[in-house]
């Protein structure tokens, strides 16, 4: 069964038709032609299909396309700004190397950023000692807070790194 | 995956009647465990009723000092809610050591409520499994049962539960506010998932059509301290083989009230009351921590790979109690928050 919807994606509006059994991953991808957001388990387990879907980090895969007909979602390419330079947490993820094959890279980055607002908002996380008190994203901080993203390079090391400096 | 019509309900009453009248139809609320069981073929209805966009979504005071959660509060925002992380610490820290990031800001109350347990073999529409298909018989009874149930499972079916908010919930005696084809009705957590018996297809007590529309929090005194704790096989991200959710009150280094529930060894999230019992009234030492987990657990019934989940259940809740009453004893509330 077909379904028309309407999604703003990077910015720009567009309208799409999907059938409902279609994911929010596979409208991106497949109906759309917007490849930055990757399948990888295609089970939200891996987090390489990780988006900003109205401004917060969200997995794609294991959302209906036709349930979130009027969102606005941001990949990893509409993180840029206007002049094309790059968002800070990808300058970030270029200047520490911070990946190897760069399959898990696009959801790595929208992750990070919606992270990074959460710790902005001082949300806790399951290593916060201090529940009601600020936020200090020491490197278990980031490595809790980013545990929904796997890298099979196990470029770890550099992507929190590449996070710590974009939090500063 | 089959197809299926998409309904996008406007009101509590329309999704619930559009529910009811089908009994292949479902719920749809944030999709991260249904949207996987579409896909694994675990479950294949014919309509799903979207209700993520009703008015649940708010948390709100109730008289008498307690809290209204709707069923759609995302399981990020229910964390990040100030008067949860000061007045609920077991709720908040449960919920942060559930899933991921990415799916909490998906995952709703109500859905995290009904998630599906995550027993492999439940998975695999290959193997037998009579809570996914009745009478066909437990693949899990032969196979690997590292993270299987040791307290209240039957022949039929040995799944835990995978809820971490659920096992807090059950702690705090919250209450599941429900509107059901036959009209609202108000369910204490503890009695909302059942244990498997003969039926384990039916996770909880809920109707063909009854929407959960919210969880109310009891009132807790400023004096509880509450905390939970999960023990997995990886640092992060992954479904608990022991947690404890604990709240105890301390009068004059005697324990007045404890609220215990354990996490990972049932088919639902299991109140211990035999622990509650042993604790009630009785000094907050070490022995009396002991004493109360066996109590507890002495009725545990191991498969051939989670023996070890019976000491590491009893050590967990001895750490924690240890944990909550030292911090008890230290310190007094500094501050009265309203919710």
């Amino acid at each position: 069964m077909d379904a028309d919807i309407t999604l703003t994606v990077d910015g720009q509006v567009r309208q799409v038709r999907v059938d409902t059994r279609t994911t929010l991953l596979d409208a991106l991808r497949d109906r759309m032609g917007v490849t930055a957001p990757k399948k990888g388990c295609d089970h939200g387990q891996c987090g390489s299909c990780t988006v900003l879907l109205n401004g917060r980090r969200a997995t794609t895969c294991l959302a209906l396309a036709v349930a979130h007909d009027g969102a606005e979602i941001t990949t990893a390419e509409g993180l840029a700004d206007g002049d094309g330079a790059p968002h800070p947490v990808q300058r970030a993820f270029l200047d520490h190397d911070a990946f190897q094959c760069g399959y898990c890279t696009p959801g790595q980055i929208c992750s990070a950023v919606g992270m990074l607002d959460e710790a902005r908002a001082g949300h806790p996380s399951a290593v916060t000692t201090d529940l009601v008190g600020p936020v200090e994203l020491t490197d278990a901080e980031i490595r809790e807070r980013m545990s929904g993203n796997l890298c099979r390079c196990g470029a770890y090391v550099n992507i929190v790194a590449a996070i710590q400096e974009a939090a500063r | 995956m089959n197809p299926f019509e998409y309904r996008r309900a406007t009101d509590v009453a329309e999704a619930v009647a559009a529910v009811a009248e089908r009994p292949d139809a479902v719920f749809l609320g944030g999709g991260t465990n249904l949207v996987d069981h579409l896909k694994l073929g675990v479950t294949r209805p014919g309509r799903l009723v979207d209700i993520t966009r009703l008015p649940l979504d708010r948390v709100e005071p109730l008289p008498g000092g307690g809290v209204r959660v709707g069923a759609n509060v995302r399981n990020s925002d229910l964390a990040a809610e100030p008067v949860i992380r000061s007045r609920y610490p077991v709720l908040a820290q449960a919920l942060l050591s559930g899933a991921s990031g990415q799916l909490r800001n998906l995952a709703t109350t109500g859905g995290n409520l009904l998630q599906r347990t995550r027993c492999v073999y439940f998975q695999d529409i290959t193997t037998p499994c009579n809570k996914r298909m009745p009478g066909s018989g437990c693949a899990a009874l032969d196979g690997y049962t590292r993270h299987h149930a040791v307290l209240g499972a039957s022949p039929q079916c040995v799944a835990v539960h995978p809820s971490d908010m659920a096992v807090a919930l059950a702690a705090l005696d919250a209450v599941v506010r429900t509107h059901g084809p036959a009209g609202q009705r108000a369910i204490p957590l503890v009695e909302f998932h059942r244990l498997p018996g003969a039926q384990p297809e039916r996770d909880t007590v809920l109707d063909h059509g009854e929407l959960i529309t919210a969880v109310d929090l009891p009132a807790v005194p400023a004096t509880r301290r509450s905390a939970y704790r999960k023990v997995r096989d990886r640092a992060s991200y992954a479904f608990a083989l022991v947690s404890v959710a604990a709240e105890v009150e301390l009068r004059d280094g005697e324990i007045s009230q404890a609220r215990i529930a354990f996490g990972g060894l049932a088919h639902k999230p299991w109140r211990a009351q035999r622990a509650e019992q042993v604790l009630r009234g009785a000094p907050a030492t070490a022995a009396t921590f002991q004493r109360a987990a066996e109590a507890e657990l002495v009725g545990a019934q191991p498969l051939a790979d989670n023996a070890f989940k019976v000491p590491l259940a009893r050590n967990t809740l001895v750490s924690v109690l240890t944990e909550l009453t030292e911090l008890t004893g230290a310190t007094e509330p500094t501050q009265e928050d309203t919710p």
